[in-house]
């Protein structure tokens, strides 16, 4: 192997052997990217599992008030909120990022970039046992004595700060103390990322050859070091106000309540591109497969990634246009919230015009794929409307935000991770999920989930607002045309739900009966297709892959086939 | 300028809820404003993504093109289009900078003026009574009711005695968060009689759920009828000993909302 | 297969992947006290002259002289790296304890100057200020502790099997952060009254 250059480095963190491989050291305590990658499918595939009970209970709950939800029974508006508030934070803290971030991040990065692992095995595997500890004590905070924390994701003091407010004297600490590990363990993982794409990358592999994906993951996981530190700082200061009485964040005793949101949401924003990236980065190497085309402005995509993510530290404060900062800052986050919808629009725009002269075919992975652009789209521009200030005095904390944010956080959590599922599937476990069942499975759940949220726009912009137990206490939110879009909302979730049911059973049949996938089922270039399906310890076998051109190579004219692999020698260069 | 623009406009939200504030129509109106500058576009994009599905779908024997996108040219494909986007913010930005000061920035001089206190899980009213001056003797204090009198230039100052709760009256299109420790100020002016919800937005506890309240928006002559209604009755009630024992420290902030 | 991982052996920036991610950690630390920082500055505006009275009740002298057991212990962690670059392992460990005993000093005095303080009734509850103190101060010793035990651990573990002396420099970047830390709380805390 011609890679021994720099003999001093890390040597301490590499002294991994694996000879006897028992289950346990196989796949708790491996050291594996892969296997941690796995880790972290699974847990955030659990997790979603649990989010997606909470949102069809309290669904259950709006649609049809007071009555006894089938596997539920009656529901207290203190567990209505604590369920809203841990479907919020289990979405995005235990499915969207560990299964975008970290599962693609720690599966992908090592084969793509054409290294054995990350250059931190073990602080990996240090970083998911973090994640796993976070994942339990948040699930234990739900079964503690006052019941789990119900103040909102947000957790905005001085309710989350005192017991006697929240009424959840050991739900709110642990819940805060449960975010806080998660965020550490992403710190860990996040350098891991960072530092492999930046130093471990195969000979010969550019700074253009880089995949997309793996630059939208690193690039998040630069957003999401440089955002959650002062989150970070706060967190320890409210823990402080839960658990030792003192007042940082208390106006009473000379505290600043205000403060919290600032800190949050300096985070909370980038926070929302933290997991939008890497879902753009996996739809982008899909529709180039599929569509058998090049990225189209390859550089262009990244520059504009960049731009989002030193535009989105200026944002923050659109969450707080009324929350009473001074109304004069808001002339300025307006402004800056309104530009992002530039760079946004340049990689949707791009990814769009990657279609243009291609030859699509319609995979399931494609499918979604294409869903993904599609349905984000009413996402995005959604915001559009909330960035201006003067509308936002309206719409604030109605349903208009709840349907503008779960059009974005659907299609990256749910939509795009099943596309990245049935895409990389062959990969990860050697065979092909199946078309028919996943086809089904598609237009089981892009069509009701428009059934959800497209009635909740409709309620949102009518007044309806966020976080309300029962709509029967206000007149005018009680009429039968309002609840019967609720009810709408609800079947259409229920139908979605059930057609998870054939994704899991299309998974687990799969797994053991599935197609043979062979090394390149999809005729792709990027490195990870050239080695065995699942990839061995070690990934690539004795000779590490050298690359000689960048991800995107297919269609090239004169090429009897239409796809280039990236390690693939050029004629004129000899062996 | 608004009056004059939605007369064109399609009033999205007007068929939804009535207009019961003065400024309701501003709000109205920039919604329209952004519903069609941005459905514009997210028609044409979502338009022109189907049409590339249809017409590049796999055929046999038909090869993908090769197409960089790095020329310039090419590249101008996507420039283009931002510099249009580019006008639509400046389109959407300057109205809605003419909104926000109009509701949240220039307070116009009141006619009256009423209290608005926030608490786990109740509103209570201060209202200035015959006087019309606030934290005099008749002051009327209520809970979970307010009345108002139509075709006034009122000033809210708005306050919380716990946790953060947020004053919504979704038919004025007006919303403003309470924030212990601060005195917010704001304004509106009523323009329909009726009865509407007020609805606390911000998540506040275990009932914010159902921390609602009513506005009764009265004529003079019904207005006039409340408040001598209620006015002997309650000065000497318990409900003045309530009110005083409701006052609390608060600074006027500068950061009025 | 039993062989060493080649991830860890690549370095296409040129710059070793230790010390690559010691600066990521610092970057997220920046990020952490600078969000305290930021914090303690905001309500600092807003209650000025009553946060200028608690400030006068902390010891400058203590914090003149832990500032001072930092700035040297810096000095001494750049001999110790210098002595690792010559596979010096004796003068290495000498530079390391010699750091690691400033950072008990420092560690030291704050333990007096806390119970001082406490006695004087001067505690985490006090108020805003003091809160403050004791949360960016306590942070930032349980650093220096860290500090202390990985240097510690370096020492013996390493330097004295003559190994990975990369780490030197790694824990050296590290420290020099910790009272960089330090030389803005100083000023904060103790000086502006
Ligand atoms: C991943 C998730 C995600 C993403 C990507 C976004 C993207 C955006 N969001 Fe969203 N947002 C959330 C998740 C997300 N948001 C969440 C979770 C909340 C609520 C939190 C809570 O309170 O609980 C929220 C709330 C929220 C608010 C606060 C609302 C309120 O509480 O009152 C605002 C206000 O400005 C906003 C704006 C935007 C904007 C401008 C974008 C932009 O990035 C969108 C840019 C994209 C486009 C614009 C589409 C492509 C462009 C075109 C097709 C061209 C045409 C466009 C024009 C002519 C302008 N969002
Ligand atoms: C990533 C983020 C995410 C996702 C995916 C979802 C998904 C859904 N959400 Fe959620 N939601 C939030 C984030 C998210 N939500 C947040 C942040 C809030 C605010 C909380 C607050 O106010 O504090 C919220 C609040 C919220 C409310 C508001 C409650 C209220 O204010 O009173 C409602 C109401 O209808 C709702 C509904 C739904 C529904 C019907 C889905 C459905 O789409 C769910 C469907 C579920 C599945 C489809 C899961 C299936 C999983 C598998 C089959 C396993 C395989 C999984 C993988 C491959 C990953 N959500
Ligand atoms: Cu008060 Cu919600
Ligand atoms: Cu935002």
């Amino acid at each position: 192997m011609a890679e021994v250059a720099h003999a001093e480095v890390g040597h301490g963190d590499a002294h991994d052997d694996h000879h006897e491989q028992s289950f346990w050291s196989k796949y708790v305590f491996s050291t594996d990217h892969k296997i941690i990658g796995f880790q972290y499918m699974f847990t955030g595939m659990a997790m979603a599992l649990i989010g997606g009970y909470f949102a069809y209970v309290f669904r259950m709950q709006l649609a049809f008030p007071g009555n006894s939800i089938p596997f539920w029974g009656t529901l207290s508006p203190a567990a209505y909120n604590s369920l809203v508030t841990n479907h919020g934070t289990i979405m995005i803290f235990w499915v969207a990022m560990p299964v975008l971030i970290a599962a693609m991040g720690n599966f992908l990065i090592p084969l793509m970039i054409g290294c054995d692992d990350m250059v931190f095995p073990r602080v990996n595997r240090l970083s998911y046992q973090i994640f796993l500890l976070s994942a339990i004590v948040l699930i234990i905070s739900f079964f503690v004595p006052g019941g789990g924390f119900g103040g909102a994701w947000t957790a905005y003091p001085p309710l989350s700060a005192k017991a006697e407010y929240n009424s959840t004297p050991f739900g709110a600490p642990l819940w805060l103390i449960a975010v806080t590990l998660e965020i550490v363990a992403f710190l860990l993982g996040g350098i891991n990322f960072i530092t492999t794409t930046m130093n471990a990358r195969a000979k010969g592999m550019k700074m253009y050859d880089i995949p997309m994906i793996v630059w939208m993951i690193v690039i998040a996981s630069i957003l999401f070091m440089c955002s959650v530190g002062p989150l970070i700082a706060g967190a320890v200061m409210l823990l402080f106000d839960q658990t030792l009485g003192t007042a940082f964040f208390d106006a009473a005793a000379g505290g600043d309540p205000v403060l919290w949101q600032h800190l949050f949401w300096f985070f909370g924003h980038p926070e929302v591109y933290v997991v939008l990236l890497p879902a753009f980065g996996i739809v982008g190497e899909i529709t180039c497969t599929f569509a058998r085309k090049k990225l189209f402005s390859y550089k262009l995509i990244l520059y504009s990634t960049i731009g989002l993510g030193i535009l989105s530290f200026f944002v923050w404060a659109h969450h707080q246009f009324i929350s009473g900062v001074d109304p004069r800052a808001t002339y300025l986050f307006t402004t800056t919230t309104l530009l992002i919808s530039i760079p946004v629009a340049i990689i949707m725009f791009a990814y769009i015009a990657t279609l243009y002269g291609g030859s699509i075919r319609f995979t399931t992975a494609m499918l979604f794929g294409l869903a993904f652009t599609g349905e984000f789209l009413l996402g995005g521009v959604t915001g559009i409307w909330l960035g201006s200030s003067g509308v936002d005095i309206y719409l604030h904390d109605t349903y208009f935000v709840l349907a503008h944010f779960h059009y974005t956080f659907v299609p990256i959590a749910i939509i795009a991770t099943f596309a990245a599922v049935y895409y990389w599937f062959p990969k990860m476990f050697g065979r092909k999920m199946n078309e028919t069942l996943g086809k089904f499975h598609f237009w089981g759940t892009i069509i009701p989930f428009n059934g959800i949220f497209i009635p909740l726009f409709i309620l949102g912009a009518g007044g309806q607002h966020r976080r309300i137990y029962n709509y029967q206490h206000f007149p005018d939110l009680a009429g039968a045309d309002m609840q019967d879009m609720r009810v709408f909302a609800t079947i259409s979730l229920i139908v979605m739900l059930a057609f998870q049911l054939v994704f899991i059973a299309n998974f687990i049949i799969s797994l053991k009966k599935g197609e043979k996938a062979g090394k390149n089922p999809w005729k792709a270039n990027t490195l990870e297709w050239i080695t065995e399906s699942p990839p061995p310890h070690g990934n690539f076998g004795e000779t590490m892959p050298t690359v000689y051109r960048g991800p995107y190579e297919y269609s090239v004219e004169g090429r009897e086939q239409d796809y280039w692999p990236q390690n693939e020698k050029p004629e004129s260069e000899p062996s | 300028m608004f009056d004059f623009l939605d007369r064109f406009m399609p009033g999205i939200l007007e068929w939804l809820l009535p207009r019961a504030s003065t400024y309701a129509i501003e709000i109205d109106v920039l919604f329209d404003v952004i519903t069609i500058l941005v459905g514009f576009w997210f028609f044409l994009v979502l338009g022109y993504f189907f049409y590339l599905i249809f017409r590049y779908r796999h055929r046999e024997g038909q090869r993908a093109e090769y197409i960089s996108g790095e020329t310039h040219k090419q590249k101008q494909a996507i420039e283009i289009p931002h510099y249009l986007i580019l006008i639509c913010d400046v389109a959407i930005l300057v109205p809605t900078f003419m909104v926000w000061y109009n509701i949240k920035i220039d307070i116009p001089p009141p006619d009256e003026e009423v209290r608005v206190v926030s608490q786990q899980w109740a509103w209570t009213f201060y209202h200035a009574g015959a006087d019309g001056v606030l934290g005099t003797d008749d002051d009327i204090v209520s809970i979970n009711e307010l009345h108002l009198k139509n075709n006034t230039q009122y000033t809210y100052h708005l306050e919380s005695l716990d946790v953060m709760h947020s004053f919504s009256i979704p038919v004025f299109r007006l919303k403003q968060d309470a924030i212990p420790g601060r005195v917010i100020s704001g304004h509106f002016k009523p323009i329909l009689t009726g009865e509407w919800d007020i609805q606390c937005a911000e998540m506040c506890g275990v009932a914010h759920g159902i921390m609602g309240a009513r506005v009764f928006i009265e004529t003079e002559e019904e207005h006039a009828a409340w408040i001598a209604a209620n006015t002997p009755k309650l000065s000497e009630g318990e409900m003045l000993a309530a009110k005083d024992e409701n006052l609390p420290e608060v600074k006027e902030d500068q950061n009025n909302g | 297969m039993a062989h060493q991982i080649i991830a860890t052996s690549r370095s296409r920036t040129g710059i070793p992947t230790g010390r690559l991610a010691v600066w990521w950690v610092i970057g997220s630390e920046i990020l952490i006290f600078g969000g305290l920082i930021a914090s303690y500055l905001l309500n600092r505006f807003n209650h000025g002259p009553s946060w200028s009275i608690e400030a006068a009740n902390t010891n400058t002298f203590i914090g003149a002289c832990n500032t001072f057991w930092l700035l040297t212990s810096s000095l001494f962690v750049v001999y110790a790296h210098a002595a690792s670059e010559r596979r010096d392992a004796a003068k290495t460990r000498m530079w390391i304890w010699l750091t690691i005993m400033l950072g008990g000093f420092f560690m030291g005095f704050k333990a007096y100057e806390y119970t001082t303080e406490i006695h004087h009734g001067f505690t985490l509850f006090t108020s805003n200020f003091w809160s403050f103190y004791y949360t960016a101060t306590g942070l930032h010793g349980f650093h220096v502790l860290c500090g202390m035990v990985i240097m510690a651990i370096i020492a013996e573990g390493d330097i004295k099997k003559g190994q990975n002396w990369h780490r030197v420099e790694n824990i050296g970047l590290y420290w020099h952060f910790v009272d960089i830390v330090w030389i803005f709380l100083f000023p904060l805390m103790y000086i502006a009254k």
